[in-house]
Order: structure tokens, then C-alpha cells, then sequence
């Protein structure tokens, strides 16, 4: 059976005066309605140029995309720019970090919902309004009637973000791609968006990417994680199977090094020495085994050649990308990740 | 208590827009009648969502703004109202990290002129020379003493950051007020930058007021934090008191809103969801300045401000405290 | 929004008040006699007294600093009393020393003329211009957009004289398709009006629009880039919306600032382009007064054209609040 959302092999690079940068490299992943998957990496690991990439955003720019995004079947990165037009907003949406950017300064809220549910829908304005006026309603903006009227600036950022999330599902899409969308938010203001895209996503069955650094975001709200870095995956499987049984030793890294409201205080946190590479000059290798504390035991495998995505066991739907063998890693992770936890 | 720094009643009130031809000018009430001290040698943390006036206190501590009323003392004298010439001798002892290592370091000088800065401003000539003693400096906080004539664009955002704490110990001051010093990094970046703080504060016994939205990093660093909302402190207890038993409805609420990175716990946490934003400091709310938002405000909240008391071993402000 | 404007014409005010102070200041120091110069020819150091006398040159500087701002608001009376009693009446600039008219009067006389080139130019460089900036902008890299922007180039570092002449060679003096340019009422000779200024037009305008044309390409290659743009373009909007609803709307408010203040400076006279093809507009008025050191017309156009740009500026600032709600709301 296939999957709602299915990306296969999906690789994008950019030209640059310092040659061409490859941004993703050969990523693959799946996605059914009504579940959310977190993709997860810090600055440049290519998360965002991925989102792009699935609502066909790179058309048009000089960068290169091959590999194949299927959404509902139909090859997003096959068609014409102007096929791919008609189903974004309808079919996929997203909203992003910059909630106060991303809307245009100089109409009004309700301009913009409306006009993101006329593109798709033939109504007249007063019933496109009428529509703004529901998804504000819907999405916890309180008198909705005289807030369609107000201009982004009016908002506080809560309710900016809100009303981006209306616009994004006013045509009811059926993925919605949410590019770190709580990260310009305050904690109590976090937690209330974070909610409200759980309760729509259970009302409407979207499928939802949420594009985040946060591992206390995406433990909250998604089902699968991806994890990149420098532009690859380099480990996928549950929210269960990454944030409790990690098995790179980045992801190691993040989840010791992250601090937290449990634990010993007094305790130094495990940082990860060094800095993420950046991708113009991207390690030979494995990208991570500059910073990675393991590559003694494996030997110049780490340095000379990029270890595949493979099952954590035979048959397993987690995969990892690390030269470390499976015995090793568990052997590591009992003894000296777990104990940090 | 032997206090480094001792701030009462300290307020700061920032002009805003003026609405009609000859009516009043909005105040901006960002920091409102806050009082605490800082021990020497002891790391407070500073926490709150934006606009609660963390920074500004930030900057009113470090005399880099002028407040509008109270008093600051620092080691036992009173520089609320001293000029920048007055200041001068007394930076060596106070000194700030700021936020954003991009905008706060000159990138027209090498990162040597950068940390030796405040001997030149203060007149001041180290042990052993100035480059030296900035190359010690430079080994302190992580950093190759071999590129001392490199430029700041030629780090990483969290090199970057390492610079400005060397330059904030240059004169081995007795108090750093670190504001956000962390939140513009990488994830897998704040961690070595919490870790250098933490064993600098504690090598050299420097106290520190750690400004900061995140409860999970303040948490690893203060011994001490206090909890601002709207301009004034909502709850101050020492660490483990405040995390494990918080009295003010705030405090509780902004813990729970923490998202937990580990799945199991997700659905075990008590959960309290506040709605709405944080009002516009221009127009607080009467008395309680929470109240707002709160879930247990009853009447006498709107028509009485709560004063910051004394309930076990945490100092609250709040009418109905846990 | 009313108390905005309020303050901003009252500010408007104290401003004129204080260039007309220092061009009167500075007129009146200097050491030329105004008197010997309003005498002309045949003068004797007896009509040089009268003179002065007459145009009350023997008071101090701020009582005929304060009798000149009244002749601006009430009007004045020269010679009050005696049988030349001469009547000024409100807005009173003074007397040109060279033909004896009103200021006020010649003021009067040359507006049409420069009015007709600014607004004639300004539209033809506003539909050039623009319309260039935003193919340019769009066709961004390809030939259509190198070429446009190395006329503009080119176009904004040549100047009036050199242009207007060129052109007046082909055109008029080769070609004989245009006639020599002036001035005509556009009332009773629109057809002569438009021959006679469509050299001035042509000239200002091919100079102009490199500007704008310069300023919309960047403006909405700039916007091009805000995260708002990626919005809408996620939303599914066609190209054509994303372009002139978004695109351009965004890039619109600084034009419009240069917009009105280059019409604002060109209404005090278009200096150049009139003194070039010998038009009588203000600007021409003011070359001549200061050739010939003509003190009152000097001050009068000068004061004028500061008028005009201050005017500018706060139909700018309006049209700013019109275009932008968060300066509006504020």
C-alpha cells in the first residue's frame, strides 16, 4: 500500500560561487494522514530546503532537485510549475517560524485567509470572508468578526502564528508542513500552539511535517523522527525508537547534552565538542565523525567512506546511518548514553 | 546575607507614543518595583517569557540604562544614579555577555584588541603584558591563543560567544550579568557554553545573574532563580524549591509548558495551558498583574497588587500561592 | 491621525518661517545696496535716500524682516501717507527691482509654465519608469533586463544640458518635427502647449525614469525575498497576484516618497530644464533674478519653493499613513 506522502531518493544542491552545495543528499521518507513527522537538525542541516522542496518552492530558483515526492501518487518534483501551484494551499500548506514576516504587512489578516481560500474555491469574497472569519474562530482568535479587520501588526505573536495556521488550513489541505513554528514563541504561548495543531490535526486528519531543532517540541507532537545532519538523514524511526533508543551518536549527543527539568542539576551537561560543518566544506566521511566520540572504534571506515541508512535489526523500521555495528552501539548506549538520561 | 548586589524598588519606565497633540506620552512600564540581592560568588537566574523586563533589569544592573526610580548597591556602594565617568572604575568589577555573539563583538577588530579592550578602557596594564594575559584568557574560555589576531567573522557563532566571556573576565570581575548568553545557538553548542560558564563561575567564584526564557538552562546553571512577569518578580526560591515546589500560579504554569523530551513522560506531566498572551506592559492589569491569565483569580486580585512575601523557604507574590 | 497633521503643518510652518528669515538675512547682509541696485542707470546719491526711504531700507533688519512677513499675511502699504502711497495687498512679496511688478505677481504669471513640465514629465517618467523597473525585476539576469538597466545607466549620468540640447539639435533644428520649445495657455493653444513642451518632457523624463526605473527593480527585487512572497506563493496564488499584489505593493512606499519630493522640488522651478529651452517658468524667473541681483524676486522664489517641498513632504507623509497601516494606525 502506499503511503499518503511518500519521498524517495529526494537530493537538492545549489550552485554557489564556492561550487555547488549539495543541501540534501538522497533523503527518503513516508508520511500518512493524520500523523505527524518531526524532521529534526540544527542550522543547515537541510531541514527547511527539504519542506521547500515538497511544496515544489525550489521551481523556478537555481537549485536542483531530483529524486521523486509523491503526494497521493502524483510526482510533485515531475510537474509543471503550474500544476504544482493548484495544489499548494489545497492539497499541501504550510506556515513558518517568522509568523510576523510571513504575513504581508500591509493587508489585512482577513485579506489574506480570504484570499488563500478564493485561490482554490470559486466563492465570492463575502463568503471568502465569511470563511476568514471561521478559520479565526477555529483557530482560538477571540472576536473573530472585528479581528478579520486588523493588520498583522495588530497581532501579538500567538495570534499571528494562529492566524497563519488558519490561512495555511482554510482549504482543509491534507499535509501541513509547519517549519519551526514555535521557536519565535514563548513558552505558555508554545504550548498553546502546539495544542491547537494536535486538536486540528485530530479533527481534520492532516498529515503533518513539523520542521524543528526542538526535542521537547517534537517528542510532544509527532509519531516519526527524522533526524539530519549536513544535509543527510542519518536516523529515522519512532518518537519512541529515537528519543528513548537512539542509535547515532549524534543523537546521543543531543539527548545528553540538552538540559532538562529532571536529572542532577549540579551534573555537567555532555556537550558535543565542536561545531556543526558547514556544507561547503562538509567532512570527508561519515559528516559527523569529526565531532563524533566513537570513531576509534571503527577506524578510518568513519573518515573515508559515508556509511549507509540502514535497519537497526533485520526487518526493523529504524534506520541508521553509522559505521558503528549494531552489538557495538547497544554495548555503548547501555553503558554510556543510558546512564546519562 | 553578603551581598554583591542589592537592588530595591529598582523601576524603569520607557517613553512610548503619544496619542493626541497635548495629551500624555504612554509609559512603557518595563521593569516595576523589583527588589533582590545576589550573593558574591552566587549564580541567580533570571527567567521569564518576553517582555516580563528580564533584560531590561539586565541592563539597569550593569547601569547601562538609567532607572526611573529605586536604588542599586554593588559591593556596598550605591551606583543607581552614577555617570559613565563614575561607572568607569566600577565596570572592572561588573561586567555583561550579551545575547546575539554577531551584533555585540566590533568585526573591525582582531579578537585580541576585542578581549583586551577593558585593560585599555580601564588604564589598566596586567601582569606580563597585555597579549599575554590575553592569551590566558583566550585558553580559559576554549579558544586557540594562537588566533589572537583573527577576526570575529572568522568563528562560529558559539567561538563567538567564547570571545565575549573572555572579554567580560579580562578584569576579573566580581559580578557577570549573562543575559540570553546561550539562546542564539545550536542546540548541540549551548551545552559547552553552559558547561564553560558554570566552571568559570565556580574556578573563579563569580556571581552571576543568568538571564534567561529557558527553565531548563537556568535550571543547570542558578543556584537561585526568580521569576519575572510584566515588570515585576513573581517568585524567587532557590533552585530545587522553585522546580520541584513552585508557589506562584506563573511559575507552575510556565514549568508545565516546558515540552518534555522524553515520550513516556509526555502524558504524565500535570498540564495547565494559560490562554491568551502577555499583556502590553503600556496598560498592565490592576493589582495582580497575572491575574489575567490566571485560573485561580478571584476579586481582591484585581483591586490589590500581591507584595513579594516570605511563605517556607520562597518569597512569592501571589494572593492564593500553592 | 488629524493631530498628526496638525503638528506637521504647524511644524511646516516654523520651518518656512526660518528659511525665509536667513534668505532674508543673508540678502540683505550682503554688500550690495539694494537701493543703488533698484536705481538703475541714472542715479544720484539723492534718489539713492529715496529710494531707501522708500523701500523702508532705513529701518533695522527685523523691523523689515517683520513689515515683509506681514505683507505675506495682511499686505502692506509702502509710503503710507504721502501722495506715492503704494498698497501691497496680502500675500505681498515686494517689487522687483527690475520691472517694478509684484513678486507676488511675476510668481503668479510663471507657475503654469513650470507646472506644465512637472506634472507633463512626472507622468511620463512615473509610466516609464515604473513600468521598465518592473519588467526588469521580473525578467531579472535576461537580456531584456541587462539592456533596460544599462540605459538607465547610462541615462542617469548624463545631464539636462547636454541632453536637452541634443535633442533640441535633432529634433527641432534637423528634423523639424517639433517646434522650438515655450510656453502657451494650455486653455486656448493645447495642441501648441503640447508641441512647445514635449521637449522639456522628453528631457526631464528620460533623465528621471533611470531613477525609477532603478529604484522599482531593486525595490521589488528586495520584496522578492520577504518571507511574505514565499507565503503566497505557498498559498498557490498565480504569478501575475504575486507580482502586482504582493510583489510590488510591498516596493511601492519608498517610490512614492521619492515621488512626491522630487515633484515638490520640480514645482519650485525646474531650473535647469527651463534656463536649457528658455521657458518662462519659476525656475527661469529665479536664474534671471539672480544675474541681476534682483533681491525681492530672489527671496520670493526661494521662499516659494521651499513652500513647495514642505508641502511635499507632508502630502509624502500622508500618503505614507494611506499606504501603510502600521504608520496609519500608530
Amino acid at each position: 500500500m502506499s503511503k499518503f506522502l511518500e519521498v524517495n531518493n529526494l537530493s537538492i544542491s545549489f550552485p554557489t560561487e564556492d561550487g555547488v552545495v549539495k543541501a540534501v543528499d538522497n533523503m527518503s521518507f513516508s508520511l500518512e494522514k493524520g500523523k505527524t513527522l518531526g524532521i529534526v537538525g540544527e542550522s543547515g542541516s537541510g531541514k527547511s530546503v527539504t519542506s521547500l522542496a515538497i511544496l515544489g518552492l525550489h521551481k523556478g530558483s537555481t537549485a536542483e532537485v531530483s529524486g521523486e515526492i509523491l503526494i497521493d501518487g502524483q510526482d510533485i518534483n515531475a510537474m509543471a510549475e503550474n500544476d504544482v501551484r493548484l495544489l499548494r494551499g489545497k492539497v499541501m500548506s504550510m506556515i513558518f517560524q517568522d509568523a510576523l514576516a510571513a504575513l504581508h504587512p500591509y493587508y489585512t489578516v482577513g485579506n489574506q485567509i480570504a484570499e488563500a481560500y478564493l485561490v482554490h474555491n470559486k466563492v465570492s469574497k463575502s463568503e471568502a470572508k465569511k470563511r476568514a472569519i471561521e478559520m479565526l474562530d477555529r483557530v482560538g482568535i477571540p472576536e473573530p468578526q472585528k479581528r478579520v479587520d486588523d493588520y498583522p501588526h495588530q497581532f501579538s505573536g500567538g495570534m499571528r502564528q494562529r492566524a497563519m495556521i488558519a490561512m495555511a488550513l482554510s482549504c482543509n489541505p491534507s499535509l501541513l508542513i509547519a517549519d519551526e513554528p514555535t521557536t519565535a514563541l514563548d513558552v505558555t504561548v508554545q504550548a498553546q500552539i502546539i495544542d491547537l495543531l494536535r486538536d486540528l490535526q485530530k479533527e481534520f486528519n492532516t498529515a503533518i511535517i513539523l520542521i524543528t531543532h526542538d526535542l521537547g517540541v517534537v517528542s510532544e507532537t509527532a509519531d516519526d523522527i527524522l533526524l539530519m545532519y549536513a544535509g543527510k538523514a542519518i536516523e529515522y524511526g519512532t518518537v519512541r525508537d529515537v528519543l528513548q533508543k537512539p542509535q547515532h551518536p549524534y543523537g546521543w549527543g543531543l539527548l545528553t547534552s540538552i538540559p532538562r527539568l529532571t536529572g542532577d542539576p549540579e551534573k555537567s551537561l555532555a556537550a558535543i565538542p565542536g561545531t556543526p560543518p558547514s556544507l561547503i566544506s562538509v567532512p570527508s566521511g561519515c559528516a559527523f565523525h569529526p565531532r563524533c566520540s566513537y570513531v576509534k572504534q571503527v577506524g578510518t571506515a568513519c573518515s573515508s567512506s559515508i556509511p549507509d541508512l540502514l535497519p537497526v535489526s533485520a526487518g526493523a523500521h529504524h534506520l541508521v546511518r553509522c559505521h558503528l555495528d549494531t552489538a557495538a552501539r547497544e554495548e555503548i548506549f547501555r553503558s554510556q548514553v543510558a546512564p546519562k538520561l | 546575607m553578603n551581598s554583591i548586589l542589592k537592588v530595591e524598588g529598582l523601576t524603569k519606565h520607557f517613553p512610548g507614543n503619544k496619542h493626541s497633540l497635548f495629551g500624555k506620552r504612554d509609559v512603557v512600564q518595563a521593569v516595576d518595583g523589583i527588589s533582590f540581592e545576589v550573593a558574591k560568588g552566587e549564580a541567580i537566574g533570571l527567567v521569564g517569557e518576553s517582555g516580563c523586563g528580564k533584560s531590561t533589569t539586565g541592563r539597569l544592573t550593569t547601569r547601562l540604562l538609567e532607572p526611573t526610580a529605586g536604588t542599586i548597591q554593588f559591593d556596598g556602594n550605591d551606583i543607581t544614579h552614577l555617570s559613565n565617568a563614575q561607572m568607569r572604575p566600577i565596570r572592572a568589577d561588573l561586567q555583561i555577555i550579551f545575547q546575539d555573539p554577531y551584533a555585540s563583538l566590533n568585526p573591525r577588530h582582531t579578537v585580541g584588541t576585542i578581549v583586551a579592550s577593558p585593560f585599555r578602557i580601564g588604564g589598566v596594564e596586567p601582569e606580563g603584558g597585555t597579549k599575554k594575559r590575553v592569551q590566558e584568557l583566550l585558553e580559559i574560555v576554549g579558544l586557540n591563543p594562537e588566533h589572537y589576531n583573527r577576526y570575529p567573522h572568522e568563528f562560529s557563532g558559539g567561538q563567538r560567544q567564547r570571545i565575549g566571556i573572555a572579554r567580560a573576565l579580562a578584569l576579573r570581575p566580581k559580578l557577570i550579568v549573562a543575559d540570553e548568553p546561550v539562546s542564539a545557538l545550536d542546540v548541540s553548542i549551548q551545552a559547552q557554553v553552559i558547561n564553560l560558564l558554570k566552571d568559570l563561575q565556580k574556578q573563579f567564584d563569580i556571581a552571576f545573574i543568568f538571564i534567561a526564557h529557558d527553565l531548563a538552562v537556568v535550571r543547570h546553571f542558578a543556584q537561585r532563580v526568580a521569576v519575572m512577569y510584566l515588570g515585576n518578580i513573581v517568585e524567587i526560591a532557590d533552585r530545587d524549591t522553585l522546580y520541584s515546589n513552585p508557589k506562584h500560579p506563573y511559575t507552575k504554569a510556565l514549568l508545565s509548558a516546558v515540552p518534555e523530551v522524553d515520550p513516556d513522560a509526555v502524558g504524565s506531566r500535570e498540564r495547565i495551558r494559560l490562554t491568551g498572551d502577555v499583556p502590553n506592559p503600556i496598560n498592565p492589569p490592576s493589582g495582580c498583574r497575572f491575574r489575567t491569565r490566571c485560573w485561580k483569580a478571584q476579586d481582591i486580585c484585581a483591586s490589590s497588587a500581591p507584595a513579594l512575601l516570605q511563605i517556607g523557604t520562597s518569597q512569592v507574590a501571589c494572593h492564593f500561592p500553592e | 491621525m488629524f493631530n498628526y497633521l496638525v503638528r506637521r503643518i504647524l511644524s511646516g510652518g516654523v520651518v518656512l518661517g526660518i528659511v525665509s528669515a536667513i534668505v532674508f538675512g543673508i540678502f540683505y547682509i550682503l554688500p550690495a545696496d539694494p537701493a543703488r541696485l533698484s536705481c538703475g542707470k541714472t542715479c544720484s546719491e539723492e534718489l539713492i535716500l529715496k529710494i531707501r526711504h522708500t523701500l523702508e531700507l532705513d529701518q533695522t533688519l527685523p523691523v523689515q524682516y517683520g513689515r515683509y512677513v506681514k505683507g505675506i499675511f495682511v499686505g502692506r502699504t509702502y509710503l503710507k501717507g504721502s501722495p506715492a502711497e503704494l498698497k501691497c495687498s496680502a500675500p505681498c512679496l515686494g517689487y522687483s527691482f527690475q520691472t517694478n511688478q509684484p513678486v507676488t505677481q511675476l510668481l503668479k504669471d510663471r507657475l503654469p509654465a513650470t507646472a506644465s513640465i512637472a506634472f507633463g514629465a512626472s507622468i511620463l517618467w512615473l509610466l516609464i519608469g515604473l513600468s521598465s523597473g518592473i519588467i526588469s525585476a521580473l525578467r531579472r539576469g535576461t537580456w531584456v533586463d541587462k539592456l533596460s538597466q544599462g540605459v538607465a545607466l547610462g541615462a542617469a549620468s548624463l545631464q539636462i544640458y547636454f541632453v536637452g540640447l541634443v535633442l533640441q539639435f535633432i529634433f527641432v533644428n534637423k528634423l523639424a518635427w517639433l517646434p522650438t520649445p515655450g510656453y502657451s495657455s494650455p486653455l486656448h493653444y493645447p495642441l501648441d502647449w503640447a508641441k512647445q513642451m514635449a521637449l522639456p518632457w522628453i528631457t526631464l523624463a528620460f533623465l528621471l525614469s533611470a531613477i525609477y526605473s532603478r529604484l522599482t527593480r531593486a525595490g521589488m527585487i528586495e520584496i522578492m525575498g520577504e518571507d511574505y512572497v514565499r507565503t503566497a506563493r505557498a498559498k498557490g496564488l498565480g504569478n501575475r497576484t504575486i507580482q502586482f499584489k504582493h510583489v510590488l505593493r510591498g516596493a511601492i512606499t519608498p517610490i512614492v516618497t521619492v515621488f512626491g519630493l522630487d515633484l515638490g522640488g520640480l514645482l519650485g522651478g525646474a531650473v535647469i530644464t527651463e534656463y536649457v529651452f528658455n521657458i518662462p517658468g519659476l525656475g527661469k524667473l529665479s536664474t534671471d533674478a539672480v544675474s541681476n541681483l534682483d533681491l525681492p524676486v530672489i527671496t520670493g522664489t526661494v521662499i516659494f519653493s521651499a513652500f513647495f517641498i514642505i508641502v511635499a513632504n507632508i502630502l509624502v507623509d500622508l500618503l505614507y499613513a494611506a499606504l501603510d497601516p502600521k504608520v496609519r494606525i500608530q
